[in-house]
């Protein structure tokens, strides 16, 4: 492990021991928060139920579908908006504070447009995760070295071809940084979602534990959260590593 | 036309022997209709300005024409149009008016099938190692594998490269790269091999010895190269004609014939006879550059205005 993964870890639980301490020794109220050992003993009560696969398996599935159109449709809009330079001009300041609009409030809209299903919860994680797909691909492209795309023309490619075999390879350290923050939008739009108006999912349960004065499950499902969401990061900053292997000195 | 070209006769001279004649001739931009391999006739390049400006003229016209199997070198002033003209010839920008011809076939649009060009800037392509950067081409074009492995070697040992085959550029020297991307022109054996300031990034011994693998590989594959450069010396060592431009719209102010044996190497650059051709260039591009950076001549000489 590098030296900075080490600091990482050690900061990590240097943090989780102090809230240890501050909970069991009552500077922080048990009625506020719980200790991450209380944490822990919940997600595997919940685990052991059955409640935490059955509460996942929606929301990891709906997060799995937005997730995976965010960053094709995104990979395709960025590169189609980046061949139309006057639609690009125009759409430009919507990019640009693209994140100050609730999308959130387009809830409804979503559920007369699609009814009341998973696809209006995995709509919001599209329209939450794409645009930061979009947003990178089409820096990315902007950073192509023209050179790069002449040669392409050398070898006489269709544009197709060209996309595939010059500007994806071309803006995949850009476009990493896109998919790891579409992942992470992904989540947050669909466990929003499950908050505002679902029946099932992490989102849901939580709200319900919520309502119910229910810490322990509560915060149990929301480190549980916290735990996967890191994992499938790290999961993603390994195939980064792995894919630019050796593209830098 | 006439083909005005005459050269000492491969094996008959060392690689550092004199020219037979010391005197550089003057020859025109064009060659016998026999031995064309490409021809630029009445080329121009107008580049569009700005809404409400005049566009700018920034090519021609221009006649030129390569024999099959020559060297020919372009110099010329800064922004004379030096790399629009290399575009225009290799397909990749069509000229505002003119015709260009490879191998008797108008160009029109696309890069045609036997033309290979290598560029200033690093073109390699960094996700890929030295080994598929040079097997590239010939994977798209779908030759057979063993073919493939056969070809990429010997280019590979032709650039020094063996030893670096699973390497990936970012891992290479300046002038390494820049002969992973002339491998991956060279795998594909073009018949012209379009040069752009390729050793524009590197320092003056790694150019000379970049410049005697560039004969070498000239001599090894009987192509025509044509290459672009700013350095004289350069150009005046390479090449069997030096066309000089003009400042922008760029124009041929006058082609040398060097008249080097075809054995030469860069060891040339120490014959009397090379002073006295680069003097001739360097002559004529100084007013051309003089022109080109907006100067008086009285300026540039540090006299008070």
């Amino acid at each position: 492990m590098t030296r900075a993964g080490s600091v990482r870890i050690l900061v990590a639980a240097g943090l989780l021991l102090s809230l240890e301490i501050c909970c069991r020794s009552g500077i922080i109220n048990m009625t506020t928060m719980i200790p991450p050992s209380e944490m822990l003993g919940a997600i595997a009560d919940l685990a052991r139920s059955g409640r935490l696969l059955k509460e996942s398996l929606p929301t990891f599935r709906n997060v799995t579908i937005a997730f995976v159109l965010a960053v094709g449709l995104g990979v395709i809009g960025g590169t189609v908006l980046h061949s139309l330079p006057r639609v690009r001009r125009v759409l430009d300041p919507l990019l640009a504070s693209y994140y100050a609009v609730p999308f959130f409030a387009l809830y409804p809209l979503f559920v007369v447009i699609f009814g009341l299903n998973d696809w209006p919860l995995i709509m919001i994680g599209i329209v939450f995760a794409g645009v930061a797909v979009v947003v990178s691909t089409l820096n990315g492209i902007d950073r192509v070295p023209p050179v790069l795309l002449k040669v392409a023309r050398i070898y006489r490619m269709s544009r197709t071809a060209k996309v595939r075999l010059v500007i994806l390879p071309a803006i995949a350290l850009p476009l990493f940084t896109g998919i790891k923050l579409a992942l992470a939008y992904s989540f947050i739009g669909i466990l929003a979602g499950e908050f505002i108006l679902a029946s099932a999912g992490i989102g849901h349960a939580i709200a319900f534990a919520y309502d119910a004065f229910d810490n322990r499950t509560m915060y149990g499902l929301i480190a549980f959260t916290l735990i996967l969401v890191t994992l499938m990061n790290m999961g993603l900053q390994a195939c980064e590593r792995l894919l630019l292997k050796g593209r830098s000195r | 036309m006439t083909l005005v070209r005459e050269q000492g006769s491969p094996g008959s001279s060392g690689p550092s022997a004199r020219p037979r004649e010391l005197a550089p001739r003057s020859g025109p931009a064009t060659v016998g209709a026999s031995k064309l391999h490409a021809q630029l006739t009445g080329v121009t390049k107008l580049f569009p300005a700005p809404s409400g400006e005049n566009p700018v003229h920034a090519l021609g016209p221009i006649d030129m024409a390569v024999e099959r199997g020559e060297f020919f070198a372009i110099v010329g002033p800064s922004g004379c149009g030096k790399s629009t003209l290399l575009d225009i010839l290799a397909g990749l920008a069509a000229p505002t008016d003119g015709t260009v011809v490879f191998e008797n076939k108008p160009i029109s649009g696309a890069v045609p099938p036997g033309i290979g060009v290598v560029f200033q800037e690093d073109a390699s392509f960094p996700w890929l190692t030295v080994w598929d950067n040079v097997a590239f081409g010939l994977r798209r074009a779908g030759l057979e594998r063993g073919e493939t492995t056969k070809r990429v070697e010997h280019w590979l040992r032709f650039m020094g490269l063996a030893d670096f085959a699973r390497a990936h550029p970012a891992h290479l020297s300046g002038g390494m790269r820049q002969r992973v991307c002339i491998a991956r022109t060279l795998v594909l054996e073009p018949r012209m091999i379009l040069l752009d300031e390729p050793f524009g990034a590197l320092d003056q011994q790694t150019r000379l010895l970049m410049g005697d693998e560039l004969l070498r590989l000239w001599r090894a594959t009987g192509a025509t190269v044509v290459l672009i450069t700013h350095a004289i010396d350069e150009a005046c060592m390479l090449a069997d004609r030096v066309g000089v431009m003009t400042a922008r719209p760029g124009r041929f102010a006058d082609v040398a014939v060097t008249r080097w044996p075809g054995d030469r190497d860069s060891r040339i650059v120490s014959d009397p006879s090379f002073g006295q051709l680069t003097g001739r260039v360097w002559s004529i591009l100084r007013d051309e550059s003089i022109k080109a950076i907006g100067h008086a001549e009285g300026d540039i000489g540090g006299r008070s205005p």
